[in-house]
């Protein structure tokens, strides 16, 4: 027996299944793809409906209110910035896509991770899948993604809620196993009922850690949209692929700087609202 | 400290059993049908027997307290009697429910109504403040803001820290933290108060003024506690009766004075030794009757002695015997004299040994 028959193709396999996918659940794809459209549709809208200048001073004094001067300046400083390099627009399409996106992986991942901390066998299965989904390089799964979805800003999303997910899904089972022996024990001894629980002893013991984890994904999310500029998710992630296919390095400094200012104003507000009206002692 | 006998059984447990481990279903079955040592389920079973038979009472207005070293079992055994831990075998009554009946709404109703606990690690929650802690039982029963905020406030105060409503856990000593988790127990009026060495972290001063407050406030609010404790001393100090635990198995149980005078076995004898009998021996202890005293000092007027009550400790019988020309005392319960405490009789209590009549030799059980 030759080598060369126990070589295996997984395309061999995968494009089969893709394929049938393609021809059998069409109209499930195209119905996700339009839900999809329509939720960015409606964020990206509101976003560029004001006027720039109208905007940054809405989520500036917004920030002041709740969140205070310091975290204010910042967001009018990264908003501003953005503005000035003269991709408004396109930052605006950024920040909808990965708003979405974090959203959606919070929500597949979050009540996931809960699971895996309370049950040793979901935890051992999620693993390997997790390692794959951080290691593969994430340009492999744009590709079946693009055949199921063809191009465009919802393979880039699915694409990016995928990437999203891991970072997530793992600093939400550590954060509930983190969870002080003492303080679940405390709850069972009340009587508290398994909601009371989650959400008063376990969420808020757990909140430090899930916030490294929200921060994660929201940093991660906003790479792999840029990465995606490369199947169409527009965007400054679009800029960015359109400065390095023409060798435009103006463009793509432009670009590549605006997205450092959104990733600081996602980061940082995130952290402030979260954080917002707890005092912390300790 | 004589308890009621006839006050109603509010915990009883009935040979409760608990091991640990992959196959203590079969260790417990092997230990039920053969009879094995704790040794031997650790060999066959690779299983880790953690209460072994314990049986107990703990009657309405009752502090009672289980004493064991580490590892003894204390902890599991008090973890059974709101079945925090499910047992092996045997049943937990309590208020005449078997827990293990109880449907998991049944349960967390009993535990949220009747039965309070306090962790030796406080558990307080470090992001809600003193006053929100203490209304944190009452708020998982559903009961409206208003209310179980006005409950926590009477609780806190009770407890002494009506001035720290507003302050966060960490801002607070390891004794004032252990005072708010007392309060969140009895801010839910439970009958039963599980202590699971609450004052074992807290420094020795502290610790001491902790355990007379709680014995009190236990005993003004008509509460009964099961208080688990590695001191000896502690389980004096607090307990109206004491079960001491090695290995799992309960080895004694009886009042203070019981098991300083007459402890069960070695281990037990080993731990009272160093314990002051002062204010632990009482009079009705030491004493000899009267005719066995007139047998040794013929012709002695018992009616000229000094008296004292039956529940006179020998600390307070010392000092009598300062004021008393002879050295004997005599004992008076209901207006007539049931015994003579002599000088002999008050150094064998100190020495922790039963009265002995001073003729005969022959020891007398208390």
């Amino acid at each position: 027996m030759s080598f060369a028959a126990l070589r295996f193709s997984p395309g061999a396999v995968l494009a089969p299944f893709v394929d049938w996918l393609n021809a059998n659940a069409h109209p499930l794809f195209a119905a996700i793809s339009a839900v999809c459209e329509a939720v960015l549709n409606v964020i990206q809208g509101a976003l560029l409906w004001p006027p720039a200048l109208a905007l940054i001073a809405l989520v500036a004094a917004a920030t002041l209110l709740s969140m205070g001067l310091r975290l204010a300046i910042l967001a009018a400083l990264s908003l501003g910035f953005c503005l000035i390099m003269g991709l408004w627009k396109e930052s605006m399409e950024t920040i909808a896509l990965v708003t979405v996106a974090v959203a959606l992986a919070v929500a597949i991942a979050f009540p996931l991770g809960v699971l895996a901390s309370r049950r040793k066998s979901v935890e051992a299965v999620l693993r390997p899948i997790l390692d794959i989904m951080q290691t593969v390089p994430p340009w492999v799964y744009l590709i079946p993604v693009v055949m199921i979805f063809s191009l465009g800003r919802v393979p880039a999303l699915i694409a990016t809620v995928v990437y999203g997910i891991p970072p997530m899904l793992r600093l939400t089972t550590l954060a509930f196993k983190q969870v002080p022996k003492d303080l679940l024990e405390l709850g069972q001894a009340i009587g508290a009922p398994p909601r009371d629980i989650l959400l008063k002893i376990e969420l808020p013991a757990a909140k430090p850690t899930l916030l490294v984890g929200l921060n994660q994904c929201i940093l991660l999310s906003l790479a792999m949209v840029v990465l995606a500029g490369l199947v169409g998710s527009g965007g400054l992630g679009g800029e960015v692929t359109r400065g390095l296919s023409r060798m435009e390095m103006g463009l793509g400094l432009r670009a590549g700087l605006a997205i450092v200012s959104v990733a600081v104003l996602l980061d940082r507000l995130t952290r402030g609202a979260l954080q917002r009206g707890r005092r912390r002692p300790r | 400290m004589a308890q009621n006998e006839t006050a109603e059984v509010l915990i009883d447990c009935q040979s409760l059993w608990k091991i640990f481990g992959d196959r203590s279903g079969a260790a417990m079955a092997a230990v039920a049908e053969r009879g094995l040592t704790k040794t031997q389920v650790l060999q066959e079973f690779d299983c880790v027997v953690g209460v072994a038979a314990a049986n107990l009472q703990v009657r309405r207005g009752e502090i009672f307290c289980i004493m064991g070293l580490s590892g003894s079992g204390k902890s599991t055994l008090i973890r059974m009697l709101n079945r925090l831990i499910a047992p092996s075998a045997g049943r937990v009554l309590v208020k005449d429910r078997d827990l293990a009946a109880l449907s998991a709404t049944e349960l967390r109703q009993m535990r949220a109504r009747h039965i309070g606990m306090v962790f030796q690690s406080v558990a307080l929650l470090p992001h809600r403040t003193v006053l929100e802690n203490a209304a944190f039982g009452l708020e998982v029963q559903g009961l409206p803001k208003p209310e179980r905020l006005r409950t926590a406030e009477a609780a806190l105060r009770k407890v002494g820290l009506g001035d720290w409503m507003q302050r966060y856990p960490s801002e607070l000593s390891g004794g004032m933290q252990q005072r708010v988790g007392l309060a969140r127990a009895i801010a839910a009026d439970p009958e039963i108060i599980l202590m699971d060495e609450p004052f074992s972290a807290l420094d020795p001063l502290i610790r001491r003024q902790l355990q007379d407050e709680f014995r009190q406030l236990t005993k003004d609010l008509g509460k009964s506690a099961v208080f688990i404790t590695h001191d000896l001393e502690e389980a004096i100090r607090i307990g109206d009766r004491i079960a001491i635990m090695k290995d799992g198995a309960i080895i004694q149980v009886g009042t203070a004075e019981e098991i300083v005078l007459d402890p069960a076995d070695g281990y037990v004898a080993d731990f009272v030794a160093g314990i002051s009998r002062l204010h632990l021996v009482k009079a009705h202890s030491v004493m000899v009757p009267v005719a066995d005293f007139l047998k040794s000092f013929p012709g002695r007027d018992i009616a000229g002695l000094l008296t004292t009550g039956p529940e006179a400790d020998i600390d307070a019988l010392i000092g009598l015997t300062m004021h008393s020309d002879d050295g004997a005392i005599a004992v008076v319960a209901d207006g007539s004299v049931v015994g003579v405490v002599t000088t002999r009789n008050l150094l064998l209590g100190v020495k922790g040994t039963p009265a002995v009549a001073p003729d005969t030799g022959i020891a007398r059980r208390a």
